[in-house]
């Protein structure tokens, strides 16, 4: 057989398939078409002001690695002038994120950044470890998001940035809206697949990744050499996802278009006022001061639960408001630091970054 | 029997089933029986006798989750072929524009299996 030659540049040999076109190209167009449709997509949402402080949610995992990898050299090639941040939680698994931190920083040197790790031992007063201690292997996800979530917001107070990329891609995205049908949330249908979240007081978060396919992201940092850490969670039992994620990838075998046209399913269906209504409005932890639907964040509640020996209690809807009526938190209860947000996230006038004309 | 000298590198989380190594050396048989496994499924039993093909990479697939692979074959293969999510590279090149399974090896080739699926 021949050599087939890049559709793109027409005089090198195609290294790739793309998923999305079906398109053959070679290592250097690939590698330029793929930086560029994440240009469009920043600079079509308008996710970025010139001076902004950005940090990049970073695990050590392959989509937040070449997140930084992309951010930083769009932010050079079309001067953003961003100023950017990585920041790691560390949710105390051993034998995991311990490892998978080592990656960050030498992310760290690699990109020259400044890093911040914020771990739950130091927020919480638990690890992840002591958390699997009481409760156990089922569930124990549950505590981690609820956790990282609210970390996540605080590394980026602390850091005093104004905003919070993460790698989630085309195949992640797609998949939640699998989720989401399955489980019937339509509320959360059309919201998971935006791109940028910012409520009234939260910090923003976007996924410059969203229409970035998993098999282009991984092939990208296979042929720029990028250092990534790949171990699945030692307490990730989440099946539900996984089979999610299973049929997606059989329909992407059988047609490559299916997780682009998946979310445009998602962002079709728009939520419908009496909806919206029924969602609650927001307000702030009374024992925290971070943004919560209810007296006490969920954070909040899931750490009383853990002090008082009754995690599995807090672990379902029911228990949480149970325990939130309940008004008679302990004495010497061990709580969250007060929540403040960063002053710079407030609204300023400075145009966004839009693509040159 | 002649045999072909093969590298192969695991990445992405997937040399974890290959006794957490990521780059094997192996020599393959240059000939196999038609009647090994491949995409095109079996051959009835008068047809197989004494009919070699060169060794492609389907046969491999193969080789690799009988002799190398230590643990869940599931996350390794599935319905003859790898499992969906599972990138291969023949020397630095998607096998996509390579035929895939039916690529006949050479010696020397580089094979190069990643998982996309694990971690973030
Ligand atoms: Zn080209
Ligand atoms: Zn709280």
């Amino acid at each position: 057989m021949p050599p087939r030659l890049c559709a793109l540049c027409h005089a090198v040999r195609a290294i790739l398939k793309r998923p999305k076109t079906g398109q053959q190209i070679c290592k250097e167009c690939f590698f330029y078409v793929f930086e560029t449709e994440i240009h469009n997509t920043v600079t079509e949402a308008k996710l970025f002001k010139p001076g902004d402080r950005v940090a990049i949610g970073a695990s050590g995992g392959k989509d937040s690695t070449v997140l930084a990898h992309v951010m930083k050299t769009l932010n050079e090639r079309y001067s953003y002038g961003l100023d950017l941040f990585l920041l790691s939680i560390d949710e105390g698994i051993t034998g995991y994120r311990d490892d998978s931190l080592e990656t960050v920083k030498r992310n760290q040197q690699q990109y020259d950044m400044p890093l911040k790790i914020l771990s739950y031992d130091e927020l919480y007063g638990w690890t992840m470890d002591a958390i699997v201690t009481q409760i156990g292997k089922k569930n124990n996800c549950t505590f981690c998001g609820v956790f990282r979530r609210q970390a996540l917001d605080r590394g980026a107070a602390i850091l005093n940035v104004d905003h919070i990329v993460t790698g989630h891609n085309a195949d992640d995205i797609a998949e939640t809206v699998l989720m989401n049908i399955m489980r019937g949330d339509i509320a959360r249908l059309g919201r998971c697949t935006s791109i940028c979240t910012q409520g009234e007081d939260t910090i923003k978060r976007s996924k410059p990744f969203k229409y970035a396919y998993e098999k282009e992201i991984v092939m990208y940092a296979y042929f720029k050499k990028l250092d990534y850490f790949s171990t699945e969670c030692i307490y990730s039992p989440d099946a539900y996802r996984g089979h999610a994620r299973a049929f997606l990838k059989d329909l992407e075998v059988s047609r490559p278009s299916a997780i682009i046209d998946i979310i445009h399913s998602g962002e079709a269906f728009e939520i419908k006022e009496d909806v919206k209504a029924t969602q609650k409005s927001q307000q702030t932890c009374r024992r925290c001061g971070y943004m919560s639907s209810n007296e006490l964040c969920k954070a909040c509640t899931l750490l009383e639960g853990l002090e008082r020996g009754m995690a599995h209690a807090v672990a379902t809807d029911r228990g949480r408001k149970k325990l939130d009526a309940d008004d008679h938190a302990p004495e010497n209860l061990r709580t969250i630091p007060f929540f403040q947000l960063p002053a710079s996230s407030r609204p300023n006038s400075t145009a966004p970054i839009e693509a040159a004309s | 029997m002649s045999t072909i000298s093969l590298k192969i590198e695991f990445g992405g989380g997937l040399e974890l089933l290959f006794a957490n190594q990521r780059s094997h050396r192996i020599d393959i048989p240059a000939l196999v029986p038609v009647s090994a496994p491949s995409a095109a499924g079996p051959l009835s039993t008068d047809e197989q006798e004494s009919q070699k093909k060169p060794a492609d990479v389907t046969y491999l697939l193969y080789w690799l989750r009988d002799n190398l692979l230590k643990e869940r074959e599931e996350l390794f293969m599935e319905h003859g072929t790898v499992r969906p999510g599972v990138l291969v590279l023949i020397n630095d090149t998607d096998w996509e524009l390579e035929g895939e399974g039916d690529y006949q090896l050479k010696n020397n080739d580089e094979i190069v299996f990643i998982s996309t699926l694990h971690g973030g």
